[in-house]
Formats: structure tokens, sequence, C-alpha cells
């Protein structure tokens, strides 16, 4: 403390001297712009996350009324005072691959023509196509599906019945005459989760296909020119090159996908027919998703019963909340997704 | 001692790289060098393998394998025109190139059948809608009183067209002002605040929309007493809106250059004059770009309605009165779901309305976002 005191400037050093404070008060204005842009973002956050948190209080009443079998009982038979949701789990869950299984691998070769393949002219339509489709709203990909596509989409399900049967999931129980029957069992494939399956996909390819598009076209082009002066083909630049830059985008696009099938609404209901039976014969007329039990049995549902329905909801949404992030996470993560960072 | 062998081969390359002895006039002129990869003979491996197949699958298909069908028809076609191009490419070409060739064929293929089934929903929504599109009566009409089974000359969509319009209304009155305030709030304010909000929006944005639905019929049906009405309608669209708007207006405003802000602020303007004079007009495009998408997505939906409205058949412009409030997209599935023929086909014509109505949105969108000159 003393050898300070014999420096030069050591009579001006007074220690209670303050540094200036910087920054600035703000006026009245600002501060009730923020206060106010503080309560709207308060408002949105009480509004959006009240419905995850009022659909998982409602978890309460119902594992109170009908216990720990919710999970595990398939029955959804109000009248006899019976609900589970474990068909209608593994329902959406089948609904959701089938769709997932046709829409990943078409949307991501869908995605790679158009960054790869396509005449230069031609790819800011289909980029703008691409965006459309998937603007359309799903009750016209339902109409479609049921009127169009359910009767063609009949025989593929009873080609794989006929000559894969043997494998698990595509066998179908015929429940009329005998399979010998020469009669075509029609009935038997009709409104089923693998034709259901298909319309989804339809719906989701759009969405998986923007997103996986988006980051192909992040490709860094001195890595494409690279890989093209080594001498390597088309195939070999998208298989060494696009692919494992865009790893992240494909399995986030994809699982955005999988989240918005888990969720259909219309366009199931109106395909399948109902049926709670715990089973895995997607090619099998019959079967229930989430959202379309709470669409047929919302209206008629006493306290406890919709208790229920918001209870399988918020199992539903906790589902594609889980996808959802992951997906975000792993587009975050990857590289591709670091390269759009602004 | 390593420089050496370097220095020995030079003369060797100054030799090869010599150049050709110029072309004296009398000489034909320099052909250019093709630069394109296909050759005649690709072209010819190409359309060789496509009708060869298709010959093939024909006569496989249709007159010896116990198929019948026209997808499996078209399937079959395709898989053996793969197998074909392959075999065809392989006699004169190394094993990459014939792996480039059946891929570019498969992508190729997959791309087409991606287009044309998209392209089929449109197609076939317009070609079974435009009988019901032609009648004037469609468009002035309610159903009120009109049998399922009646003519297409009787009875309309007025009533779900209107109900459409109404809820539409209230759900962008309710998001537009939450989500871009919400977006400035994420963006212009932030704190750590905003990091639990925006969170939440984005989880919010995976939420299915019948739940969106069941939530507005437990809390302001139920719990509130309000009747199914237009109103709930509306709200329960709104809550699907709301994240996607914040979510899109959140990135539109954080594209915003920081310099703009900046200087702003350094010129002494407020805070919030920054933000009314500065940001939002800069963003105002992928503002508008924001909500317009968001109106195109909660137009279509049909399960939140389903639940918090009904599909009544009277015309009804009054969001309060108590009475059910048709839309159009549960216009179209309750026509379905009624198997008539010619309330199908109206279902059709109802379903024709609602893609222009989104084609319009989407390319209003379209055009609000478009790269300007100059900016």
């Amino acid at each position: 403390v003393t050898t300070t005191l014999d420096h030069p400037l050591a009579p001006d050093f007074e220690p209670d001297d303050a540094p200036l404070v910087l920054g600035s008060t703000r006026d009245l204005g600002d501060r009730i712009f923020r206060i106010s842009a503080r309560m709207v973002g308060a408002t949105v956050l009480v509004i959006t996350g009240g419905i995850a948190v009022f659909l998982g209080y409602q978890m309460v009443p119902t594992l109170h009324h009908y216990g720990l079998s919710f999970f595990t009982e398939n029955q959804w038979n109000p009248e006899n005072n019976v609900l589970g949701i474990s068909s209608v789990v593994l329902g959406t869950i089948e609904v959701a691959v089938i769709a997932l299984t046709f829409s990943f691998p078409l949307a991501l070769l869908t995605a790679l023509y158009i960054t790869e393949y396509a005449p230069s002219a031609l790819q800011g339509y289909l980029v703008a196509a691409v965006d459309l489709m998937a603007a359309i709203p799903s009750i016209v990909y339902g109409l479609w599906g049921l009127l169009l596509i359910e009767p063609h989409a009949l025989f593929v399900a009873r080609f794989l019945n006929e000559y894969f049967g043997w494998i698990p999931g595509f066998h179908v129980a015929i429940s009329g005459s005998s399979p010998s029957a020469a009669a075509f069992e029609q009935h038997d494939f009709e409104a089923s989760a693998f034709i259901a399956g298909i319309v989804v996909s339809m719906m989701v390819i759009p969405m998986g296909c923007a997103v996986m598009r988006g980051v192909f076209a992040q490709t860094p082009i001195g890595e494409r020119e690279a890989a093209y002066a080594l001498g390597a083909t088309k195939w070999g630049v998208i298989r060494t090159v696009v692919i494992p830059f865009g790893r992240g985008g494909i399995i986030g696009g994809s699982m955005l996908a999988l989240g918005r099938a888990l969720g259909e609404t219309v366009a199931v209901y109106l395909i399948i027919s109902p049926d709670f039976a715990l089973k895995w014969r997607p090619l099998e007329i019959g079967t229930i998703t989430t959202a379309s039990l709470i669409a047929n049995f919302f209206g008629d549902a006493s306290n406890v019963q919709l208790s229920a329905l918001l209870a399988a909801g918020f199992v539903l949404f906790v589902m594609t909340l889980v996808v959802n992030t992951l997906a975000a996470i792993i587009v975050s993560r990857s590289r591709s997704g670091a390269a759009t960072e602004i | 001692m390593t420089a050496s062998p370097a220095v020995e081969t030079a003369p060797e390359a100054a030799v090869a790289v010599t150049p050709p002895p110029i072309s004296t006039s009398d000489e034909a002129p320099d052909q250019p060098r093709m630069v394109s990869s296909t050759t005649e003979d690709d072209r010819l491996c190409l359309i060789g393998a496509a009708v060869g197949s298709l010959g093939l699958s024909w006569i496989l298909y249709t007159q010896i394998l116990p198929f019948s069908g026209k997808i499996g028809f078209v399937i079959f076609w395709f898989v053996t025109y793969v197998v074909m191009y392959g075999s065809v490419t392989a006699l004169g070409n190394p094993a990459p190139i014939v792996r480039d060739r059946v891929w570019s064929a498969i992508v190729t293929g997959a791309a087409v059948l991606v287009g044309v089934a998209l392209m089929s929903t449109v197609i076939y929504t317009v070609w079974k809608g435009y009988h019901a599109f032609l009648h004037v009566n469609f468009f002035t009409k309610s159903a009120a009183g009109v049998e399922p089974t009646a003519p297409l000359n009787q009875g309309g969509i007025i009533h779900a067209l209107v109900g459409s319009a109404i809820m539409l209304g209230i759900a962008t009155a309710v998001s537009l002002p939450l989500g871009v305030g919400t977006a400035v709030f994420m963006v212009e304010v932030g704190g750590k605040f905003s990091k639990v909000v925006r969170t939440v929006v984005e989880a919010m944005t995976a939420l299915p929309d019948i739940l969106a639905g069941l939530f507005i019929y437990a809390v302001l049906i139920l719990a509130l007493g309000f009747a199914r009405e237009g109103f709930c309608a509306g709200m329960a669209l709104s809550v699907m809106m709301l994240p996607i708007i914040a979510r899109s207006a959140d990135v539109a405003l954080r594209v915003v250059p920081g310099g703009l802000r900046e200087a702003s602020l350094a010129l002494g303007a407020s805070q919030w004059s920054t933000v009314r004079r500065v940001v939002i007009p800069t963003a105002k495009s992928g503002l508008a770009t924001a909500v317009i998408l968001g109106m195109a997505r909660a137009v279509g939906e049909t399960a939140p309605i389903l639940i918090t409205s009904g599909a009544s058949t009277f015309f009804n412009a009054h969001p309060f009165n108590g009475n059910e409030m048709n839309s159009l997209p549960l216009y179209i599935f309750t026509a379905v779901r009624s198997g008539e023929p010619a309330f199908i086909e109206r279902g059709f014509g109802a379903a024709m309305v609602l893609l222009l109505f989104v084609l319009i949105l989407f390319f209003t969108a379209r055009y609000l976002s478009r790269p300007r000159v100059g900016r």
C-alpha cells in the first residue's frame, strides 16, 4: 500500500473515485414498449404453453378413474367403462411408420432431383410447386386418397398379401370366405392402415422434401467441384458430397414429416374404419389413430371420458413434441444446419 | 538430392506440353470440343431401354404373369426399365457409370412419381369439381333445406364460404397482433424470458390440429359455457395459426440487418421508433408472408372446426349467436362422408374453391416476398 504513494501521480489518487456509468436510461415510451412486448410474449406463452399443461393435467382424473390399465387396455368401450389407448397408440405409430416408409425415399429422391438433376430453368418452378403442395389442405388429400387412390391401392395390398403374406406385417386374416375362394374379398383390404399411410405419406412428402432440398442446395460448391475434378460421376458427387453434407437435413426433414404424420386427423378419419384390436396387420381393414379417435368420440363423451380423450391427446402431443424436438436438435447440430446460420 | 528428379523430368514435361502445330488456313476449321457429357450412344441406350422394357413388360405382365392392374403395370415397367438400362449401359461402360445411370433413372422416376401424384390431387379435384363450379347458385345459395341428393342447380356453399371467411377473420385478428408482437419481443427485446417463449412457440408448431380444437372445446365450450359457434372455431384456428405466424415472423425480423437498427439508435431514435420506423418497414414483406402462410394453413383446417363448431346447412354470419357455423373444409368433409354422389360432387366443387383460395394466398405471399432489385 505504501509503495503506491511513491508514484508521482499518487497525490491525485482518490480512493472513492467511481468510474463513469456508461449506458442510457430508456425514456418512457421505450419502457412502455418493452413492457408491452414482454406482456404479449407472456400472453402467447400462457395460451400455447397452457394447452400442454391443460392436456397434461387431464392425466390426473383419467388415471384416477381408469388406473394404469389406461395405457395397456386396447378397448375403447365407454358403455362398459373400459377405456385404454394401447391399440390407439399402436395404430397411430403404424400409420405414421407406413407413411414414412413411402415418404422418406420419395422425398429424398425428389429433393435430389430438384437440386441435382432438374434443368436449371425448371428448378425455381419445382421449388415453388413443392412449397405449394405443402400448403394444400389435408382434406383435399383425404378426398383424393379416398376416391382416387383407395380403389387402386386395394390391388397393391392384395398383391402384397398374396405373394408376401408369409412376412408377418403383410398378413391379412381373411374374414368372410376361405382364403382360397376365387372371389376377391375386396372388403378385407379396404379402410386399412396401409391405405391411410399412403395418403398421409403424400401429405408429408412436400414438407420433408422442402427441408431436404433446402439443405442440399447449400452444399458448398467447392466440395462438389473437387469431387468432379477427381473424376466423380454425378451420382458419385451425390453419394460422397451432397448426402453426407445434408445428413442432418435428411434426418430432420423426415422427423418433421413423421411428427406431422402422427397428428394427421381428417384424411385418416375419412379412410380408416375404427377397429380397436391390438394387431400388426396394416394391410387388413380397420385401425384407429389417436386423432381419429378424438374426432370420433368427443361428441358424446361424458366428463371423465372427455378427460380420457384429452389424456390420449396429451400422449399424442408428447409423441409429436419428442419427434419434433429431436428433429430440431439434429438439424441444428448437424453441419448442414450450421451452414444456415446468418 | 531431392530436387534432382524434378530437374531431370522437367525436359520431358516440357516436351509433353508442347502445343500442337498451328493449323494453316488450308485445313478444316477447328471443331469445338463437345462439352456435354451425353453422346448419341447414351441417348440411344435410354430410348432403347425405355421402348424395350415397355414391350417386355407388356408381354410378361399382360400375357404371361398372373398380374393385372394399371399401377402394377407401371411399377413392373419401371423396374424392367431400370434393369434393362443398367445392363445395356454395362455393355460398354465401367461400373461407376452404370451406377450413375441407374441412380439417375431411379431419382428421375421417383421425382416423376411424386410430381404425378401431387399434380393428380389438384387435377382430380378440378376435374370432379368444375361441374358444381359452373352453377351460379353454388356461390349464392346456402344448403338450407336442400336434400343431399338434390341436383347441382339447387343449393350452394355460400354459408360455408362466409363461415370460412368469418372464422379466418377472427383467427387473423387474434393471431396477427399476438404473433407479430411475440416475434418483435423475441427479436428486439430478448433476454432469458424470450428464450423460454421461443422454445414454447417452436414446440407448439408441432401441436396436432385436433388438439387445438379439443382445447378450445374443453375451455371455451365446456368450462366457460360458450355455444358451438363461429367464434369458438375462429379461436381454435387462431391457436393453430399463432405459433406458425410467430415463428415465421421471428425469422423475417431476424434477417433485418443489425446495422440499420444501430444507425437508427445512433441518430437518437428510441427503441420503439426504431422498431416502428426501421425494423418493421424493412421486414414488411417477410411479415406479410408469415401471416399469409399462416392463413393458408388455417383456412384448410378441418378437425378444429369439426369439434368447435358444426356442419350447419343454413346461412349464419354471426359468430356469437350460438348457432353452428359451417366452413369450407368441414363442408367437404360432410359431403364425402354422406356417400351421396351429388353431395360428393358439391364437396369437390367446394374443394376446388378452397384450393383456389389457398393458391391465391400462396401466390400473394410469393409476390410479397419476391427478391427486389436494388435492395
